[in-house]
């Protein structure tokens, strides 16, 4: 990674701390998804941060506290930890023995990187769950849903694309589809207990 | 026995999509001759009679065909990128096939034409599974709607379940199917039996059809239900049937019969199980708060929060 060690320099510089300089990163690469364009931010300088910090807190929310056996709750925290990763790992395997020519750990940073939109809607789901249930909350939270999940598909696409050959790239893009679909699954049928 | 002209058409097609995709292979009317594939002859016209010549040239092709290919050994990615070695319209075109079998139309000889991938079984796998899992959730959340009794939950558990059988299914019956079908290699010499491959292939591609049919199952009329399913298991059994048939017919009348009744009745099996393992509602004595549940405003959709509750 770029920020490797650069605190090893000139002791009389005030250089920003290695920890700030992280976050200001990953900050930059948040602003990068929400606001998706052909750049190569993402890709040039991955790291893996920011999809960690994503997949815990979405795992923290989707946590409820279990009143129902653990057979039939929704998923633990480390069910979606391992929907998360092994499902990155598993998109990115499949484009690179498609003949894609992204490397495996911007891939992976992309796809973490693209759940932001879907925590947000986890966010904006957990704050409309307190108001009263009715046909209006879901209809809200199910538009909230299908929103990020298009934002987090467009953000994605636009950063992966093109790493693939021109007649595969439905073939790569499909299992992004179905990732994040999975995912807005499991945001949209929350149900706090 | 087919008609002449029916073997004659399905020779020339196969002939020019073969010429097609060996794109330096020279092509040219009357009895043409495939260059990479040296002594083959591929004989385009009509006319003569076809029946053991053109097995035995079509093992001969197949055969020079699997020569062809290199394989690099297994522990290098180069190998299992050879699996993937597909585009978009061929993924396209193999679910096409599955989904309209035809009694000549071999699937693995005219769709895979010999080179198995990955792509499609993996996927189409996960992808029912998952649908399988969120259909069955759907459902639930369907009947809560009109039974507000029924508890509901999101029973992740299940995409797990989902997931690990479908996944087995697709791994294990082929082997013992390709296993069983080596095993009797030595009483038939006329047609090799298909790799290991291309048999998980085969399979892969006929789950595809229940896909469709299991969203379909959200609708609550049971006799659609069990129409639904029985066309389903009916398309994809006939593509696993026509499929092996050419390989199982030179065998003895009972194992063809056997194997043949086998293969349907695993997939039968699998279909059944999967219809009652995610569809049906819970027993009621599953749920948590029983008694409570009654007191429910009957207006109660989707998220029964604490508030509703302790009334």
């Amino acid at each position: 990674m770029a920020k490797a060690a650069e605190s090893s320099g000139d002791p009389g510089t005030t250089s920003p701390r290695p920890l700030m300089r992280d976050l200001k990163a990953v900050g930059k690469k948040f602003m990068h998804v929400l606001y998706p364009r052909k750049s190569n931010t993402l890709l040039r300088d991955w790291d893996l941060w920011g999809p960690l910090i994503l997949c815990v807190t979405l795992a923290l929310m989707l946590q409820r506290s279990s009143i129902d056996s653990e057979k039939d709750g929704g998923p633990q925290f480390a069910e979606v930890f391992v929907i998360v990763w092994f499902g990155a790992v598993t998109i990115t395997l499949n484009s690179k023995l498609l003949g894609g020519n992204i490397s495996f750990f911007q891939s992976l940073c992309v796809l973490g990187y693209c759940i932001l939109p879907l925590t947000v809607a986890m966010l904006v789901c957990r704050l409309v769950l307190l108001a009263e249930p009715g046909p209006i909350n879901f209809m809200v939270r199910l538009f909230v849903v299908v929103v990020m999940f298009a934002w987090s598909i467009v953000a994605s696409t636009a950063f992966l694309a093109d790493s693939q050959p021109p007649n595969r790239k439905a073939l790569a893009i499909y299992p992004v589809f179905l990732f994040y679909f999975v995912i807005s699954w499991m945001i949209l049928t929350f149900t706090p207990q | 026995m087919a008609a002449a002209d029916e073997l004659a058409f399905h020779e020339f097609e196969e002939a020019s999509n073969l010429l097609a995709e060996t794109s330096d292979a020279a092509t040219a009317s009357g009895s043409d001759q495939l260059t990479p594939q040296g002594h083959v002859a591929v004989v385009v016209d009509s006319g003569g009679s076809y029946g053991a010549e053109e097995e035995a040239e079509e093992s001969d092709r197949t055969a020079l065909l699997q020569e062809e290919k290199q394989q690099p050994g297994f522990w290098t990615f180069g190998y299992y990128q050879s699996f993937f070695d597909v585009d978009t319209s061929q993924v396209l075109d193999r679910i096409r096939g599955s989904l309209l079998p035809r009694p000549g139309h071999n699937f693995v000889r005219h769709h895979l034409r010999n080179r198995p991938d990955l792509y499609g079984p993996f996927w189409i796998c996960a992808t029912l599974a998952f649908v399988l899992a969120i259909t069955g959730n759907l459902t639930l959340v369907l009947a809560q709607r009109r039974d507000p009794s029924i508890h509901y939950s999101p029973q992740f558990h299940k995409v797990t379940v989902a997931g690990v059988t479908i996944y087995c299914y697709v791994w294990l019956v082929p082997l013992a199917l390709w296993g069983f079908l080596r095993w009797r290699k030595g009483v038939r010499e006329r047609m090799g039996p298909y790799t290991f491959l291309e048999t998980v292939c085969v399979y892969g591609y006929s789950l595809f059809v229940f896909i469709p049919t299991v969203v379909l199952w959200l609708i609550p009329v049971p006799w659609l239900q069990w129409l639904f399913g029985a066309l389903a298991l009916a398309l994809s059994a006939a593509t696993l049937v026509f499929t092996l048939w050419p390989v199982v017919r030179e065998d003895t009348r009972l194992v063809a019969a056997v194997l043949l009744s086998a293969v349907v009745l695993l997939h039968a099996l699998l279909a059944v199980g999967c219809k009652f393992y995610f569809f049906r509602p819970l027993p009621l004595e599953h749920l948590a708060p029983p008694l409570q549940a009654a007191s429910l405003p009957p207006k109660l959709l989707l998220s029964p929060t604490p508030r509703a509750r302790a009334t």
